[in-house]
């Protein structure tokens, strides 16, 4: 048979490699999620509030995120920290801080939006069945709204994986950057090995994120009504 | 640190930033372009169930929205040569922001048909128009208005998505900026303008589509 150069994959330990650099993709997104998560909600319940300043604040804030691109922040922080402000931190550190930030303003933007569309019978049944305040939020409107906020945080999970492979083009080492030293060290022997990693990697990435779509979308179904 | 910015840079490096403008807003127009004809015909080719193409159409859905862009275009840029496909730099970006948006458009104009209410269509049926009419008069029109807010919302998205073309070696706004820190040690300048560019390409965008979406709402019927 000819060789086709597919082999490259399974040389040395080039294969877990590739995984282990999938690892730091997801750790990174994984991390960044539960900052982003526990800040979110936090932000998405001072949305709430009828303080018009904050507000402002806060809108401008997800605004921030939502017109610029997430490339262009991670390039703010990872060239302005050190030379600005003589802070000296990693490129794994540039991107958790900013894919919290990113998390933080949509988590937060999910959960004003699941508060705010919540009709306003459900409160008041609850309190004509004479539920406390603390039952209320316990029995009828906390799981209702986590509900409504579930399947886009999972989408927002898919899309900053799928973003986090941006983090190779500020220096950090990851799925992207093992499968350029692969392809670099077999510039001889493999030469087509630029189509199998790359091929493979989109392959790495399809199969972490496929599932996560899937998952979010017969959630949504689920629990539509 | 704002009162120390170097003005004449500034000045000086603007047309950079102004070439890298134009080299975004044309590869934005022609994936947004392609995109949004490739979303039409794939959504009416599923809407109407069409065997066997439907299912391929479902799985370049379900591979282009589970995959970064980086990827995608390194794919096309450093991989596909090797097995005999060369695209220049320019045409690797619009095949693979195309390849990207093009799910996306379908998934707008999809989700626009199947919004129309079904009481449209009985009526259309039982006034006797032919199933090209129907699609024609009554579909299309009223799903193109429903599509409007996700269609803009992809647009804004290729439109921010073409800041990582940078990566496969095209002179884009990243790659200036990340340039002029390089050989000046002009960080703040560089970023600020980096910045603002976005900011020129996108807000206006933005507003705009906000207000569309307002006007379109009065295209609906059949609540």
């Amino acid at each position: 048979m000819q060789n086709s150069g597919i082999e490259v994959l399974f040389e040395g330990s080039n294969f877990e490699r590739l995984l282990g650099g999938l690892l730091v993709t997801i750790e990174i997104s994984f991390v960044s999620i539960v900052i982003g998560t526990v800040l979110g909600i936090v932000m998405g319940l001072l949305r709430t509030l009828n303080v018009k300043p904050l507000q402002a604040l806060l809108r401008l804030y997800l605004e921030a995120f939502r017109i610029i691109p997430i490339l262009v922040w991670l390039y703010v922080v990872h060239f302005s920290f050190t030379p600005l402000l003589n802070i000296d931190i990693s490129g794994e550190t540039t991107s958790i801080l900013v894919f919290s930030l990113w998390g933080a303003a949509e988590i937060g933007d999910i959960v004003r939006g699941a508060l705010q569309s919540m009709p306003k019978h459900q409160e008041e049944s609850g309190a004509a069945l004479g539920l406390s305040r603390g039952q209320l939020y316990r029995y009828i409107l906390i799981p209702q709204a986590i509900r409504r906020m579930v399947p886009g945080a999972i989408n927002l999970a898919t899309r900053m994986i799928k973003t986090t492979s941006l983090v190779v083009l500020i220096g950090v080492i990851e799925v992207v950057k093992i499968g350029q030293q692969i392809i670099e060290l077999g510039v001889i022997k493999a030469p087509t090995a630029s189509f199998w990693v790359y091929g493979f990697i989109f392959i790495l990435y399809f199969a972490v994120c496929f599932p996560l779509s899937r998952i979010s979308r017969r959630v949504e179904r689920r629990w539509q009504n | 640190m704002v009162m120390n910015l170097d003005w004449e840079f500034i000045a000086e490096s603007l047309p950079l930033y102004g070439d890298a403008m134009w080299l975004t807003l044309k590869l934005a127009f022609w994936a947004i372009l392609f995109s949004l004809v490739l979303g039409l015909i794939f959504s009416v080719i599923l809407y109407y169930k069409v065997k066997g193409i439907s299912f391929i159409i479902q799985a370049y859905i379900e591979l282009s929205r589970n995959t970064p862009l980086l990827v995608q275009l390194f794919f096309l840029y450093y991989g596909l040569p090797k097995v005999g496909l060369r695209m220049s730099e320019v045409t690797c970006a619009i095949v693979g922001l195309t390849f990207l948006g093009g799910s996306y458009m379908t998934e707008a104009f999809r989700g626009g048909m199947e919004a129309v209410s079904r009481t449209q269509v009985e009526s259309g049926l039982s006034i006797g128009l032919s199933r090209t009419q129907l699609a024609r008069y009554v579909i299309l029109p009223q799903a193109f208005a429903i599509s409007i807010p996700s269609l803009g919302a992809n647009v804004i998205f290729l439109l921010k998505e073409t800041s990582i073309v940078g990566a496969i070696a095209l002179m884009d706004l990243m790659n200036v900026a990340k340039d002029l820190i390089g050989m000046h040690y002009k960080t703040a300048e560089s970023l600020l303008l980096l910045v603002a560019a976005y900011l020129i390409l996108v807000l206006p965008l933005s507003v705009v589509l906000s207000w569309l979406e307002r006007k379109v709402r009065y295209a609906e019927f059949g609540d």
